[in-house]
């Protein structure tokens, strides 16, 4: 009995092993520098995956830690957009101020739809969501001296980069700003998930009603995740707002919502990974069948969902980890 | 007289025109082992509920100490010592057990909102949190998801969840329910090993463990108190036989 004991890792050390960084994740990271090198001409493009991989990641964080499914994460995506776009157009360009002012912003609009967030739970929690959506585009929509309307914001001037760096006509700013600002976003997030209230929220996830049980306010839990998952929704929306010195009303719109879940779903929910590896898999899926029938793409974004969900029901990551660890348990 | 630690004033609630709970008066002294029976559908589950707040009684109160907690959230409850266990399996079947016994300390520890600082670096949570699943012999499989824990194991671990809320009353709803008889005596044991400082109420329909764990035995029949009385006053009770012991043996 003592021998078998002796085998099995302190609780402290075995929880401390759980959060360490793994070799692969280091290499995964070192791969997001590959663009500069091997695509140079992609790198506008790489902009984009790096940004929708942000929003991916915030959404993860309420539907795949908490399993709580939002069909209107573009409301804090565009909320953001729009603080960053509107600070620039009234003078101010310096971008990280920008990225600061729209999570705020974005993470108070999220605090304040919270409240009734919080409360609801499967159809209702998804048509809430979806409504409280449509409602910010439409206000958008209908306050066009403020936002530009359809015709988008225009008029974002954005100051070089820590004073140093103008975004180039290559986006390489672009790119590494957008890189670095997900890679830190990512880095808290990745502490949330290994915290104390990340283990809340999984405990959420998988069963509602024993949380009450264990003295846990789920209300409590759900609004937070959803203020900060609100701020990292703005930020991204706030990168895409100054790269790009535009924003439309498609950052508020449902079909953003919606196919963010779709890529999430694509790369894997519930895994820190799932959002980034979905974006790079949606993106360079868009960029390619585009290109070879710019009015149908849809078509195979559709097919290819239909086939993870079917084959791989935990997304590409969670096929990759099952392979994974089927190879440890060979050798 | 001891101090009672859970009471229920005149406790009714009815779905529709089926009434589940009547008039129900219970005082649960602390320390006392009571043993809740009855025939199916008598109300035994509803009463757990309607004590914990899962439900919520349509008149009555209920007292947890000498403060009225009837209109408390049931994480309040909790939190002012209340706890509960499920007939049903109602564990977290993706977490391990130490992380969920963590879980629950950390709520407990008002640690759960902390979003910033490290899991791991809470030794003492941890620590308490192997110390209960150690009690409880689950310690050598505590790193194993609870999903796929022997069914014995997570019936130990529903009582485990339950312990890490440090509760002053706990309330069992059949710990052994699904488990082979020649098991269910050690989930008793466990359950008889705990904290004699603990109060605890438990829903079972084996008498022999009834017979053999409880100090004090409640009856209910069709949502009401039938009796009530210790063991022996129990058994000797001609109406009791009647109406649930009559259709099963206990020796």
């Amino acid at each position: 009995m003592a021998l078998a004991d002796s085998s099995i890792a302190a609780p402290q050390a075995y929880l401390q092993k759980q959060s360490r960084w793994h070799p692969i994740e280091i290499a995964f990271w070192l791969a997001l520098l590959l663009p500069y090198v091997l695509f140079p001409n992609y790198l506008s493009l790489a902009n984009q995956i790096a940004i929708t991989a942000l929003f991916a990641l915030s959404l993860d964080l309420i539907l795949g830690y908490a399993g709580l499914v939002s069909l209107g994460h573009a409301a804090y995506f565009g909320t953001g957009a729009y603080a960053a776009g509107l600070l620039s157009k009234f003078g101010w360009g310096e971008p990280v101020s920008g990225l600061v002012l729209a999570a705020l912003v974005a993470g108070l609009i999220g605090f304040a739809t919270s409240f009734i967030i919080a409360r609801f739970r499967h159809l209702t929690l998804i048509m809430l969501t979806l409504g409280f959506g449509l409602l910010l585009t439409e206000l958008a929509n209908s306050n066009g001296w403020l936002t530009g309307g359809v015709d988008g914001l225009q008029g974002i001037r954005m100051w070089p980069l820590l004073g140093l760096f103008k975004f180039d006509l290559y986006a390489r700013t672009a790119y590494t700003y957008s890189l670095v600002v997900l890679f830190v976003v990512f880095l808290g997030a990745r502490r949330l998930v290994h915290s104390p209230f990340g283990l809340a929220l999984r405990g959420i996830r998988d069963n509602w009603v024993r949380m009450p049980a264990i003295g846990a306010s789920r209300r409590a839990h759900i609004r937070t995740i959803y203020t900060i998952s609100a701020a990292m929704a703005g930020i991204a929306g706030a990168l895409l707002a100054q790269t790009t010195e535009t924003v439309s009303l498609d950052s508020l719109s449902f079909d953003r919502s919606a196919e963010l879940v779709v890529i999430l779903v694509l790369g894997g929910a519930g895994r820190l990974y799932g959002g980034i590896i979905g974006a790079i898999i949606f993106m360079i899926a868009r960029d390619q069948f585009s290109g070879i029938a710019p009015q149908y793409w849809y078509f195979w974004i559709g097919l290819l969902l239909i086939i993870v969900v079917i084959f791989l029901p935990n997304g590409v990551l969670g096929g990759l980890s099952k392979l994974l660890s089927r190879w440890n348990a060979r050798r | 007289m001891s101090t009672t630690v859970l009471a229920t004033r005149g406790l009714s609630k009815r779905f529709g025109s089926l009434v589940v709970a009547r008039d129900i008066e219970i005082t649960l002294p602390k320390g006392v082992r009571y043993a809740l029976i009855g025939p199916n559908g008598a109300g035994k589950t509803t009463l757990i509920n309607l004590m914990t707040g899962m439900l919520r009684p349509d008149t009555g109160q209920i007292l947890l100490g000498d403060d009225d907690v009837t209109a408390l959230e049931p994480q309040q409850r909790v939190r002012r010592g209340l706890a509960r266990t499920f007939q049903i399996n109602t564990l977290f079947p993706s977490l391990n057990a130490l992380e969920a016994v963590t879980l629950a300390v950390a709520e407990r520890r008002n640690l759960a909102g902390e979003f910033w600082s490290s899991l791991a670096s809470h030794k003492e949570a941890i620590e308490e949190a192997y110390e209960i699943l150690a009690k409880l012999r689950l310690g050598d499989a505590c790193y194993q998801a609870t999903r796929e824990l022997p069914y014995g194991r997570q019936r130990l671990l529903e009582i485990a969840l339950a312990l890490a809320t440090r509760p002053k009353v706990l309330l069992l709803d059949e710990p052994a329910a699904g488990v082979p008889q020649e098991e269910s005596g050690d989930i008793f044991e466990a359950v008889a090993n705990l904290s004699d400082q603990l109060t605890l109420l438990f829903i079972e329909h084996d008498m022999h463990v009834v017979f053999r764990f409880a100090s004090h035995i409640i009856v209910m029949v069709g949502g009401a108190i039938f009796t009530q009385g210790t063991p022996a006053e129990i058994a000797a009770d001609p109406r009791v036989r009647e109406v649930y012991l009559g259709t099963r043996h206990h020796g």
